[in-house]
């Protein structure tokens, strides 16, 4: 049995009075991919962004129930020291326009004024950018802005950036969705590869996606999660007739 | 028939094409003619000794305005110490706090300052700041010029600012970075062009200022670079010679007018190219 990184325990997320994750109660494993799929407006998003307190963010929001990362009530803990063991990536590739690509995947460290000797930070710009499966196309062009680069360049920018802070998970948000298909299946590719280092939390809409890389799915529908098992099992016999409908397109 | 109407649409889309370009032309003409006339009258004064010397008694040919051109300068560095600190950070709090009681009392109070009149606000400093410091001097008047860049900089800061998409914030944040930090190292580093730009402009603006000088800094016929002094200023120098009687001193005035119109066009042209150089692609 897979051992639990987080654990989310009747865990609800309001805006407002509006109940958008309702309930839930979930587990994570450790190092290897989880797909929470869903149609769009079923809290999905907001479930992950409860994982890294960033829901909070939002003014007039409001979040009940527990999330533990292994045994700590992340709820106890600072925000920022949370943020920085569980990463994120959104649905747009949201680069820092100001910095080289060099300085984008160091600006955990930067922005923190935390020191990096210069080997330091050389071997993690190096480090990050292959586990990113980027560092062959930019290596010779750090110092460019990190906006020069494609669409999907950006994006795993971006993931080299969650991951140059070594963190426990790494939550990512419909990563592919504004991409063209040849960057989607660049990014897959590398979600399967990341496994091994890193817990991968995947948000999206697109089941062939989550049948594709992750090996536990959650499916959510209307705030409710209403199942949650190994991917093959739920793709292939659902056991809720939502799931069902879901898969086979009766709606979503 | 219809041939005929679409003739007739045809020959009025036209003469409304050219109507507009025409009046659009219009605006045009009275900076035209403001710049040909103090370059006609103006040119012809400066010199290096213009630029270099200061002013000689009446009746005495030659001499400079030297202390009225320091004079601007030290006025603009004092205005600008306090406003663009302050400015920026109000900018900043609006842009990250749109509803509100306080942003709405803010953005209220920073629309009333812009409309109000300067010879009000050199009265404000007159009282509040000559009276009580027992003289007139540079400091009454570069705070009375800082009160009026004030909105200029809080306004352009808090637009620029608005343009920067949310998901650049959120990335910082999702770093762990805390707050603060997000708004002095993304923000705005993200935003500097249209900051920088605010400020020249309202250096521009401040710079050709007159009312709000005329019971502050006052004027003075000699150097002064201390700050507690009257000082003179190039629109103060200008509307002491344009009024007095001596043909001698109205050209000087030409040839002052000459080099602030020649400042602030200098100040705009590097707003645009700020704006052109740093922008930021998202």
């Amino acid at each position: 049995m897979e051992s639990t990184v987080l654990r989310a325990v009747d865990l609800s997320a309001y805006f407002g009075d509006n109940c958008v994750v309702r309930n839930v109660n979930l587990a994570i494993y450790e190092n290897i991919v989880t797909t929470i799929m869903g149609p769009s407006g079923c809290g999905k998003t907001t479930l992950v962004r409860c994982f890294n307190r960033m829901h909070e963010l939002v003014p007039d929001t409001k979040v009940e129930g527990k999330v533990f990362l292994r045994e700590e009530d992340i709820y106890a803990i600072n925000p920022m020291v949370i943020r920085r063991r569980i990463g994120m990536v959104f649905q747009r590739p949201n680069p820092f326009p100001t910095m080289t690509i060099y300085n984008n995947v160091i600006a955990g460290f930067k922005l923190n004024g935390l020191n990096l000797s210069r080997t330091q930070s050389e071997m993690i710009v190096e480090e990050s950018l292959r586990k990113a499966a980027l560092w062959d196309e930019v290596k010779d062009h750090l110092r460019r802005k990190g906006t020069f680069l494609s669409g999907g360049q950006q994006q795993r920018l971006c993931i080299a950036r969650a991951l140059s802070m070594n963190p426990d998970i790494l939550l990512l948000d419909e990563p592919t969705s504004a991409l063209d298909p040849q960057a989607t299946a660049h990014i897959e590719k590398l979600m399967t590869e990341l496994k091994s280092g890193v817990t991968v939390v995947l948000v999206t809409h697109n089941i062939a996606q989550a049948a594709r890389v992750s090996d536990f799915t959650a499916f959510m529908y209307l705030g409710e999660l209403v199942e949650f098992g190994r991917t093959e099992q739920l793709h292939t016999a659902p056991k809720d007739r939502r799931t069902e409908e879901f898969l086979t397109g009766k709606f979503g | 028939m219809d041939r005929e109407r679409i003739k007739m649409r045809v020959v009025k889309d036209r003469g409304f094409e050219v109507m507009v370009i025409l009046l659009s032309l219009f605006s045009m003409v009275p900076l035209v003619l403001i710049l040909f006339y103090i370059l006609r009258n103006g040119f012809s004064a400066i010199s290096w000794e213009f630029l270099t010397e200061l002013p000689r008694p009446v009746g005495e040919e030659g001499g400079g305005i030297a202390n009225a051109i320091v004079g601007s300068f030290l006025l603009v560095f004092v205005a600008s110490l306090p406003a663009i600190p302050i400015g920026i950070t109000a900018g900043v709090y609006l842009s990250e706090n749109q509803k509100g009681k306080l942003p709405y009392l803010l953005r209220l109070a920073v629309e009333v300052l812009q409309g109000t009149p300067s010879i009000v606000i050199g009265i404000i400093a007159y009282l509040w700041l000559v009276i009580a410091m027992g003289g007139f001097s540079a400091v009454s008047g570069g705070i009375a010029l800082g009160i009026m860049m004030l909105p200029v900089i809080v306004r352009t800061t808090e637009e620029t600012l608005r343009l920067i998409p949310d998901t650049l914030k959120e990335a910082s944040l999702a770093l762990g970075v805390p707050y603060y930090r997000t708004i002095v190292k993304v923000v705005i580093p993200a935003g500097l062009s249209g900051i920088t730009t605010g400020i020249l402009i309202s250096v521009a603006r401040i710079a050709g200022e007159t009312a709000p000088l005329l019971f502050t800094a006052f004027g003075n016929p000699f150097m002064n670079v201390n700050i507690i002094k009257p000082v003179n200023a190039l629109p103060l120098l200008i509307y002491n010679y344009a009024t007095s009687p001596y043909p001698e001193w109205h050209r000087i005035a030409w040839g002052a007018s000459c080099i602030l119109v020649g400042l602030v066009l200098l100040l705009n042209l590097v707003a645009r190219i700020i704006v052109g150089r740093w922008k930021v692609q998202f």
